[in-house]
């Protein structure tokens, strides 16, 4: 079951810890897989350690250009993009009515803005191709919101409303777009936290514990499956049943 | 029929699965031969490959009918 093996997979924000597991997982499943983020040396390390089948594809993806280019790049690498996995994302938290435009639009161009990019650069050759997957990594706060996030948080509901649009239009031609949106991770950001802080968060989660990387990868590789063929402009969220959405 | 028509005219048969005779100068693609607008783009994707040329996306929505897929491909190629 989910064999990924001639398929080619574009991964975006790779050097991160969800993304990076996101790339384990779909190699491991027999996939190539194209390294996207804007930090080349946590690139190059994840490539070295999957070894075969590993392309390390630096963009800065607040750059319009560069983000237009990476597409063409990946295909020029791995000969197509089959599987696109938008997971590239940035926080700049603050309250709502303190919010800078700066702080709104950064967050808008790379979380939501480059994913439409990205989606819009893979979809010619996926048509022509009659088979295609975009997974776009939503998050629990785009379904829920959360104070201090607004522009985050729009951004990611932003995100699910795509990604069904892009599923009504490209369902009949072998194409899924789907979203995942993931509660509570453990990640670096998460590992800073103080004990009376994770208790608080774990307090919330019907399941007791953050999340892992890996189940986040678990439920993304799903969705690029063969398998999963029928599943289309869904969000499968994977929170420990913090939001039964 | 010129070459550049008779090959318009099968990537329209083959791609719409509609009757030869259906494909005439007039006919339009989305309100004779039953295109959806996906289909369009994908008609110009076909074109595009067929006669080697670029057709960007203001000049793909002008070409409504079998004969404007015609005319513009005879003046681009």
């Amino acid at each position: 079951m989910f064999d990924l093996t001639g398929k080619n997979a574009l991964v975006t924000g790779a050097s991160g810890g969800i993304g990076g597991a996101i790339a384990k997982a779909l190699h491991a499943a027999g996939a190539t897989v194209g390294l996207s983020g804007t930090r080349v040396e946590p690139l190059e390390a994840l490539a070295a350690e999957l070894g075969e089948r590993a392309h390390v594809l630096p963009c800065n993806l607040s750059d319009a250009d560069a983000v237009d280019a990476l597409p063409k790049q990946a295909i020029e690498a791995m000969g197509s993009v089959d599987i696109l996995v938008n997971n590239a994302g940035i926080t700049r938290d603050q309250i709502f009515m303190r919010m800078s435009d700066e702080e709104w639009q950064s967050v808008l161009d790379v979380n939501l803005t480059s994913t439409m990019r990205l989606c819009r650069g893979v979809m010619r050759p996926m048509m022509k191709a009659r088979w295609g997957r975009i997974i776009n990594i939503s998050s629990i706060v785009g379904a829920t919101g959360n104070p201090g996030q607004a522009n985050y948080a729009a951004s990611k509901a932003g995100m699910v409303g795509l990604t069904k649009s892009i599923a009504y239009e490209v369902a009949s031609r072998g194409i899924t777009a789907n979203a995942v949106a993931p509660g509570f991770i453990a990640t670096a950001m998460t590992d800073k936290l103080n004990d009376d802080q994770k208790a608080k968060i774990n307090a919330q989660i019907p399941a007791a514990r953050m999340g892992t990387a890996d189940e986040i990868a678990a439920a993304v590789l799903y969705l690029a499956s063969p398998e999963a063929g029928y599943v289309t402009g869904s969000t499968l969220h994977v929170n420990g049943g913090m939001a039964m959405l | 029929m010129s070459d550049v028509a008779d090959r318009v005219k099968k990537i329209v048969v083959e791609h719409l699965g509609v009757e030869e005779d259906k494909v005439v100068e007039n006919a339009s693609f989305i309100d004779d031969l039953g295109a959806d607008s996906l289909d369009t783009v994908e008609l110009v994707m076909a074109f595009e490959e067929e006669f080697g040329i670029e057709i960007p996306d203001d000049a793909a929505e002008t070409i409504q009918t079998f004969g404007d897929a015609v005319k513009f491909i005879s003046e681009a190629a």
